[in-house]
């Protein structure tokens, strides 16, 4: 049911893990839907240095989060705040279309992160969760 | 290494079966149903394995009704008996747990007017007898609990369900299609009017299956037609998935105890390493009352469509009760309903062992488990928060 490349991004998932003292964290999703995203990154003058991911959800989730880490880094917050899931799916040369709502939590994510740093940049923090545990 | 350890998904056709079956494609290939000799050599293998389907059930060679499989003897006790009784009652009564093969028809059947009753389980998936006398009513018609779930392998008490439907003038059906592999099962003896069973599960060919029809039940057709099985299920017969299901039913009772005992053992050292060295579980099921073949455990912190994709690299074929695999979204119906928090039902695997795997396989399975549960876990931001001491699900 997936193709190629996303197999491979699956089994061989690239920034697993988080940055110590990130310069924005961005955690999205649900676990009762089965999807958790948790974004870390680490940003210098407004470019994104290094970024990395820890999900808890199924193969797209987890292939979607490993591209989208691989396609932020190196663009400008304001680049990636216009990454779309449709270009991470692009990326990935297409997903199953029940699958497609899983690669909607790396955008968000990454949004999120970015919100994050904006916020830190602004000299306030703001909630930096919507993780709803049942 | 390939390893399928998915047996009550499907199991392999035995090769006594296959050779069974092999003349029934040409040189006997006739339809049971013509006056000719061509036909009348399918009409007796036809009958034959009646008579044995029979024998080894406990009933009578009319009493068997062979169709297409487990999905179509579901369906066809379900409706055939709520449709042709509906002018004495609209219940009907299953339980949550059942397969989709009863599910949806009592979805259907509600959606036309009748009121379904799902009975609950307890905590490993046993129905529990008072609950069907709580919900037993004189409107019930028919009730359908499974002999043992599919998903966690657990047992029900078939004969006191039965015995409490009959004392309020309902029919009761069992759906036997994970059970009759592993149990002596005997439809008299267990006092059900309706029992289905699939030929597949136990070393047979797909595409065939029995309704057991206790004489003097009535129920409304499913398929009409021509004049096979005595009139009551239309369609020629797969006169060669019948006999394979008749020999695969015979090795498989003949074969009893010698499977059983090696499919515990094998079941048995999986349980035992897999509860040892790998944390963060929850086993899923009854230990007492079950089939020997089922182990289903939940991972808790991890997805269980990854799990089963890292096992699948690996050469293991297992399957996931959970909500990505299957291309829904829902969760396993099964887990939910025995309690099973949903977020942990999402991790969940169900094992299934047959008589070919070997104590090696095993051994391999739970090496590569256990690899593909810490590589998850390491991506898996719900075990950073557990380690951290605030996972709070």
């Amino acid at each position: 049911m997936y193709n190629q490349k996303v197999l491979e991004a699956f089994a061989h998932p690239q920034n697993v893990g988080e940055i110590e003292n990130p310069d924005g964290e961005g955690t999205v999703g649900n676990a009762t839907c089965g999807d958790i995203m948790r974004i870390t990154l680490r940003i210098e003058n407004d470019v994104i240095k290094d970024a990395k991911f820890q999900t808890f959800g199924c193969a797209a989730a987890i292939a979607t989060s490993s591209t989208a880490t691989q396609m932020v880094i190196g663009m400008t917050v304001d680049e990636a705040l216009k990454l779309t899931n449709a270009r991470v799916v692009e990326e990935l040369e297409g997903l199953p279309p029940q699958k497609i709502h899983c690669s909607v939590l790396a955008e968000e994510a990454i949004k999120k992160a970015i919100e994050d740093y904006r916020a830190k940049q602004q000299g306030k923090n703001i909630d930096k969760s919507n993780v709803e545990y049942v | 290494m390939k390893i399928y350890a998915d047996h009550a998904a499907s199991t392999p056709c035995d090769e006594r079966v296959v050779q069974a079956m092999l003349p029934y494609f040409t040189e006997n290939f006739g339809n049971a149903n013509s006056q000719h000799f061509v036909g009348r050599d399918a009409a007796k293998a036809l009958a034959d394995a009646r008579d044995t389907v029979a024998e080894i059930l406990g009933c009578k060679p009319n009493e068997i009704y062979f169709t297409s499989g487990g999905t179509e003897g579901d369906n066809w006790a379900l409706k055939g008996v709520a449709l042709h009784k509906k002018d004495k009652g609209n219940h009907v009564i299953i339980s949550s747990i059942e397969h989709h093969a009863i599910l949806t028809p009592a979805e259907w059947l509600e959606n036309n007017g009748f009121k379904v009753t799902r009975l609950p389980v307890d905590s490993t998936g046993i129905v529990s007898v008072k609950s069907l006398e709580d919900a037993i009513d004189d409107q019930t018609t028919i009730v359908s609990v499974m002999y043992a779930n599919n998903e966690v392998g657990t047992i029900q008490p078939i004969k006191e369900l039965a015995r409490v439907a009959h004392l309020h003038g309902a029919l009761f059906h069992t759906d036997c299609v994970q059970a009759i592999p592993y149990m002596n099962i005997d439809v008299k003896e267990l006092g059900v009017d309706l029992l289905t069973i699939s030929g597949h599960k136990f070393y047979g060919p797909k595409g065939a299956g029995v309704l057991y029809i206790r004489n003097g039940v009535k129920l409304d057709k499913l398929i009409c037609g021509g004049g096979q099985e005595r009139s009551q299920r239309a369609g020629t017969v797969n006169v060669p998935a019948v006999v394979g299901l008749a020999t695969a039913l015979k090795l498989s009772r003949e074969e009893l105890d010698k499977n059983n005992a090696h499919i515990c053992q094998l079941r048995d050292h999986f349980e035992k390493r897999v509860e040892s060295e790998i944390p963060y579980i929850r086993q899923n099921g009854n230990k007492q009352h079950r089939i020997p073949s089922i182990a289903n455990y939940s991972f808790e912190f991890v997805e269980g469509e990854g799990i089963l994709m890292l096992l699948d690299f690996n050469g293991i074929a297992v399957s996931s009760g959970s909500a990505c695999s299957s291309g829904s979204l829902d969760p396993s119906h099964v887990l939910l309903a025995m309690g099973v928090p949903i977020e942990v039902s999402h991790g969940s695997i169900r094992f299934s062992f047959g008589k070919h795997n070997t104590i090696e396989e095993v051994d391999y399975i739970v090496d590569k488990l256990k690899e593909t549960i810490s590589r998850l876990r390491e991506m898996s931001p719900l075990f950073d928060l557990k380690k951290g001491g605030t996972y709070n699900v």
